[in-house]
Parts: structure tokens; sequence; C-alpha cells
């Protein structure tokens, strides 16, 4: 019933081959993980830098260096960099490691793997270049102008090509729920991005969206959510599901939990955007329908952190020495919790309060450092030894990335929760003559600047622990053999032709 | 259902498929938007749409593209939502019909300062132009970066009758002598703006700055519920809107 995910094939006709000299010999291409994974780290560490900057931008304003450098210009920079530059890399080599392994193939097309990368990379200095320059669209997550949208989606479909090519030609006759999860991924972001970057372009660097108020807020939180949903839990799920089991060496809790929580997942999901408009001027039925299926929502995420976490069962003593089951426990903790707070934070008096405050700004942190992150680095402790055929330089410097980080996060949220909640009460008091208690904004202000602070060092904690897995992977590099030849496998001919 | 989810079940059978899988992916991801979306492009009604709500003018257009280049809606939201406590801070709620022109939408999603949707009329010209240039000239404690070189970088009207066709492209109804005289208008109301700023004791000069046009886009902020049209579009400073504390 439940799987690894290399489970030994059991297609049918390989009884039938009884002619040893028929061999399928293939290789998989870990040239192009390698890459992936170096990339993962060194825009993990801009993006995060460029945080702890623009951290810092707030409670100190002189740290606005200027026209091209001030919050205003550098967050979406931020947000672009974390999101697509290291968290999308970082799904990119989860993807190319695990689909090659899981299709017993390898990837289609080389020069697709190598477009891919580059062209992607292309365009993560295209951001870092026109964000700072003031070129954006103003819609977030989606900043970057028609040129690069462009480039995006020459991109995407490329690596579509690849991989749906790469399931044609599998060996492994069934799809492992981490396929599942990519397949979800690569359809979606294509439609989302499409969907929502539709502009009409006045010059080279400067478009207008075909639409317009009410309608270009639902597409834009259409969009929005779903970037968060497919890009940021969908693939991390299906790196759930193949590096959990891989690292704990325990088969999934459940397959039949895995087939519920990822349709129910995938259906329910692209409904919600609408809660990011909560009282706004759209119709009342839009972002009541958002909020019925966020609440709902609930329920497939536990999906799949109860999925992730009881695979753990009776393995849960191996956390003492492996600190990628560390990292991955920690991340589908956080990756629990913030899907218990986005519902939450959906429903419209909870709402009321939270938005536009500093809680956002903690839910999508505990999301984005809590789960995307330590999965990422769970995943890099465990790839980086096998990639390079080198044991890690120091698990103990691995050890103190794990403490420092979750250190960081926790001083993070908790900085952001208590400033979020403050300016909330502070807009809403009144006093008992019915006036407002704090008709000066400036007020409410000047009594979060100190949370900012305790924000500024939880970042740059996490921050820390990122210099240090650059150090041990580059330490650990340097001791590497020079020539890394791709794994080669052979199967009897006829279970390849089944 | 059993029969669906066991190990040797129908879906089993479907992870089989890869294009069947793939199909039904994409069937379930596009249902929910598409039943958000469609009504609101094919139904009206969905927005009501308000006699007094007017295109921008060319420079508050250009304004607006300085608004959207340095990233101000990254902490200034535009949309005041109907509570008690925002209508007394703020002034009236923001209504769908008000944004009809707006590609895009610049509502935005945290307040790190205040929402500036019925900031129009609320602060002279001049209040404007000093709080850019330095920000804790006019607001004790603030925490804004200063945008001093919007006092000094030159305006660029250029590309004005361009960016006025394209969104009449897009419904924005512009008129074919608005389109032609798109910088010759921005030119007029950006004179009537710096006049007005040195006049009441600012700098000399402005006219031909980006700060002139950020604070027409301001200045016009939430007034498409009173503003009467024609008088608006020929660039006065419309009136405050609802009474702020």
């Amino acid at each position: 019933m439940a799987t690894t995910p290399s489970s030994p094939s059991t297609a049918p006709g390989v009884a039938r081959s009884g002619r040893p000299a028929s061999l399928d010999v293939f290789t998989y291409d870990e040239g192009i993980v390698r890459l992936f994974v170096l990339a993962t780290i060194l825009w993990g560490f801009v993006g995060m830098l460029v945080g702890v900057v623009i951290a810092l931008q707030l409670p100190f304003w002189p740290a606005n260096l200027g026209e091209y450098l001030t919050f205003g210009r550098l967050r979406p920079l931020h947000t672009n960099a974390v999101i697509f530059a290291f968290a999308g890399n970082a799904i990119f080599a989860a993807i190319y490691y695990s689909t090659q392994r899981l299709c017993k193939a390898r990837m289609a097309f080389d020069w697709m793997s190598k477009f891919h990368f580059w062209g992607w990379q292309a365009i993560i200095v295209g951001a870092a270049i026109t964000l700072p320059l003031g070129i954006t669209t103003s819609k977030e997550y989606a900043e970057l102008e028609w040129p690069i949208d462009l480039a995006i989606a020459v991109v995407w479909v490329v690596f579509a090509v690849n991989f749906f090519w790469t399931l044609a030609k599998r060996r492994e006759h069934h799809m492992y729920v981490a396929l599942w999860f990519y397949i979800a991924t690569i359809i979606t972001v294509s439609v989302l991005h499409v969907g929502n970057s539709l502009a009409l372009p006045v010059s080279l660097w400067k478009s207008y969206p075909v639409y317009a108020g009410v309608q270009d807020a639902l597409v834009q939180w259409w969009y929005g959510h779903n970037a968060v949903a497919f890009f940021l839990t969908t693939p991390f799920l299906g790196l759930m599901y193949y590096f959990l089991p891989k690292a704990a060496e325990r088969p999934v809790f459940s397959y039949r939990l895995s087939i519920v929580h990822f349709w129910s997942l995938v259906f329910l999901y692209i409904w919600a955007g609408p809660h990011h408009l909560n009282y706004t001027a759209v119709p009342e039925w839009a972002v009541t329908l958002g909020m019925l299926f966020s609440v709902m929502l609930w329920m497939p995420s536990w999906g799949g952190m109860i999925n992730g976490l009881f695979t753990l069962r009776g393995a849960w003593h191996k956390l003492r020495d492996s600190v990628v089951l560390k990292m991955f426990v920690v991340g589908i903790t956080f990756y629990g919790m913030a899907t218990f707070e986005g519902p939450m934070l959906s429903v419209k008096t909870v709402n009321a309060l939270s938005h536009y405050t500093d809680w956002n700004i903690a839910h999508v942190h505990s999301g984005a450092l809590g789960w995307n992150g330590f999965m990422t680095f769970g995943m890099i402790y465990w790839l980086v030894p096998r990639l390079w055929k080198t044991p890690l330089w120091s698990p103990r410097l691995a050890n103190a990335h794990f403490w420092t980080g979750t250190l960081g996060i926790l001083l993070y949220v908790l900085a952001m929760y208590a400033s979020g909640v403050t300016q909330g009460l502070m807009w809403r008091a009144f006093d008992e003559a019915g006036r407002l208690l704090y008709p000066d904004f400036m007020e409410t202000v000047v009594q979060v600047i100190p949370m900012y602070w305790v924000r500024l060092i939880g970042g740059s904690l996490y921050l820390g622990g990122v210099v240090m897995m650059m150090v041990n992977v580059w330490q650990t590099l340097r001791r590497a053999p020079k020539h890394l030849p791709d794994p080669a496998f052979a199967l009897p001919r006829a279970e390849a032709a089944a | 259902m059993k029969r669906f989810l066991d190990s040797n079940g129908r879906h089993r059978r479907l992870e089989g498929w890869p294009l069947v899988f793939t199909l039904l992916t994409t069937g379930a991801i596009l249902l929910g938007g598409l039943v958000e979306f469609l009504p609101m492009v094919l139904i009206q009604d969905n927005v009501t749409q308000i006699a007094t709500v007017r295109p921008w003018t060319p420079l508050e257009l250009a304004g607006r593209d300085l608004y959207i280049r340095e990233g101000c809606n990254n902490c200034h939201s535009q949309m005041v939502r109907p509570f008690r406590n925002e209508i007394e801070r703020y002034g009236e709620y923001s209504k769908p019909g008000e944004t009809v022109y707006e590609h895009p939408f610049l509502w935005g999603s945290k307040r790190t300062g205040p929402d500036l949707a019925r900031v129009g009329g609320k602060y002279p010209n001049l209040w404007h132009v000093r709080h850019m240039e330095d920000p804790r000239s006019t607001s004790p404690r603030s925490i804004m970066p200063p945008y001093d070189w919007m006092l000094r970088k030159p305006l660029k009207t250029r590309d004005l009758p361009t960016k006025l066709a394209r969104l009449r492209t897009l419904g924005v109804p512009y008129t074919d002598d608005e389109i032609a005289r798109a910088e010759e208008l921005a030119r007029a109301q950006a004179a009537e703006i710096a006049a007005d700023v040195a006049a009441t004791g600012g700098p000399e000069g402005l006219a031909d700055k980006e700060i002139v046009a950020l604070v027409a886009y301001l200045q016009s902020l939430g007034t498409g519920l009173t503003a009467p049209a024609g008088e608006a579009a020929r660039g006065e400073a419309p009136e405050a809107p609802l009474a702020t504390q």
C-alpha cells in the first residue's frame, strides 16, 4: 500500500525476460542538479541579505541609500529573489533529481535542462537590475515587466516540455505522488503567469495590465495566492514526498491520504485568492467564497503535514543524528502552523484586525523561512554529499545552522505578531467619547519600532545560518573528486518495454 | 471509494496515464478561477458605475506611474474598508466604481504608512513637496525615506500620448483631443501646481520636475465621489472629500 520513492518495479513482463544480454543501460543527469543546488544557495544568500537590508530600513530610514535602494524598490527585489530565485532553484533541483529517479529515465533533453537553468538565472539577473531601476508593474510577486514576463513564459514552456517528455519515456509505470505535485505545479504556474501578466506594452519597459480596478485586484490575488500554492506549496510537498522517506528510510505514511489530500488541495486552493481582498471594494459574494474555501483548505493542508510527520513513526530517534530530518521536521511543522494560520486569517472577523498589519508579514515568513527555507536546507544537506560523492565537511556546523535558523525564525515571527496585533488594535481603538484613541497615525508607527529591531535580529540570525551552510558546502566541494560521472543503471530490456 | 483508493484500485491505474492525470489536474485548477472571475467580466452590475469618476489627467497619470516606479504601494494602501474607525481616520470607504480606470489597481496590502485613498485635497500642494523632499519636516518621527530627487529630476512627458492611447485601447475613455494634446495639458497643469507651490512660499521652478506630477496624482486620490466631472479634468485642485479628523 505505502511505497517508497524507489520501490522496485513490478511491471508486467519482467518474468518473460530471460535474456541477461539484453540490458537497458541509462544514466541520470546530475550535473544539472548540482547547478541548481549551487544557484539555490547563492540566491538564497542574496535574497535574504536584501531582506535584512530592508528590515533595517524600516526602523532606521537613513539606510535607504538614495534613489535606487529605497525600501519601495528593494522590497519587490527581496520577495522575488526569495520566491523565484531561492525557492525556485530549490524546487528545480528537487524536480530534476527526483523525477529522473522516479521515472528511471534521464531528463529527455539535456539542452533543455541547460536552457532552463541558464534562462532562469538570466531572468533573476534581469529582475535584480530592473527592480532597483524602478521598472515594475506594481503587482505583488508579478512585478517584472513584460519582456521578462515573456522570457519566463519561454523558459517555463521549455521546462514543461522537458519534464513531460521525460514522463512519456519513463521506465517506471506508476507515477509516484511527488510527480503528481510536480505536474500540478508546472500546469498551474503556466496558467497563473499568463493569466495575470496579460498587459499592453507602452514602451520596452512599461506596460498597463489589461484588467482594471476590481477585476485587476481579483486576477492579481488569484495569481498571488496561488503562487504561494503552486510555487511554494505543491512543489515543496513533492520535495517532501521524495526526500523525507529517503532521509528517514521509511515508506510514506499513507497512500490513500496522499490521493485524498492531493486532489482536494489542487481543487480548493484556486478558490481562496479573494481572501486577500476581504472588506475591500470587491463584491461580497467573491470574498465570502474565498473565505469559505480557505477554511476548507485547512484539511488538505494538514493532510500533507500528517503524511509527512507520520512517515517518521518509529524513526523519531533518527532525528538525534540527522540534521536533514531535523530540518524537515521543523519545516513540516511550520507548514502545519502556517496552513492553520492562513485559514484563520482569511476569516473576516480576524482579517478585519490583521489585514494591512505586520501579522501578514509574520505569516508569510513562517511559510517562507520555516517551510520553504528549512525544507530546502534539509534537501541540500541530503543532496550535497551524494551529488559530490563527499561526506559533509562539518555536521556540527550544519547542526549550528539548524539551531541558529530556528531561533532566527522564532524571533522574527514573534516580533511581527506583536507588531501586527499592536497596529491592528491601535488603529481601531476609540476613547469613551467615541473618538479615535490614536488619531495621529504616527503614534501607531512609532509604537512598533522596537519590534522592527527584534525582527532585524531574527532575520540576521537566519541569514547567519545560511552563511554557515555556504561555508559548509564550499568546504565539502573543495574536498570533492574532480571527476563526477553521471550514475549509470541497467534494467532488463523486457521491463523497459513494458 | 475503497475501489478507487486501494493500492491496486482505480487511482493506481490513473497513475500510469500522465496525460489523463495532467488533464484532470488542469480541470481541477481551472474551475475555481473561472467561477470566481467570469461573473466579474460578464455581469456589469457587479461594479456600479459612478458618474463623477473620471480618468486621470495626463499629468496625474504621469504622477501615478512615478508612484508605481517608487513602489509607494509597498507601504501605503489605497483602500478604505467600511469600518467606523477607518472612515473616521481616512474618510468615506472605497467603492468599486472608483477604481474602474485603474490599470493596474493600487489598493496595496500593507499599511506601514497611512492609507492614501482619500488623501487628495487633504493637504496643500506645498505640504506634499516638503514631505517628499524630507518627510520629517512635515511629519516628525516619520520612517519614510526622502524622495528629494523628484524635486530635481526632469518630468518626462514625451510618452504621455502613447500611454493615453494604450489606456483608451483598454477602455479608458480618453478623447482624440486629449491624446493629441496630452503633453500640452500636462505642462499646463504642472505650471499651475508649480505656481501654487511658489506662491505659498515653496521652491521656485518645479514646473518641469517629477514632483509636480506626483503631487497632481496624490491630490486627485479619492476625489472621484465628489469632483464635478469636467471641472477637475481641467486640473483644478478638487475640494476635500468627506471631512476627516
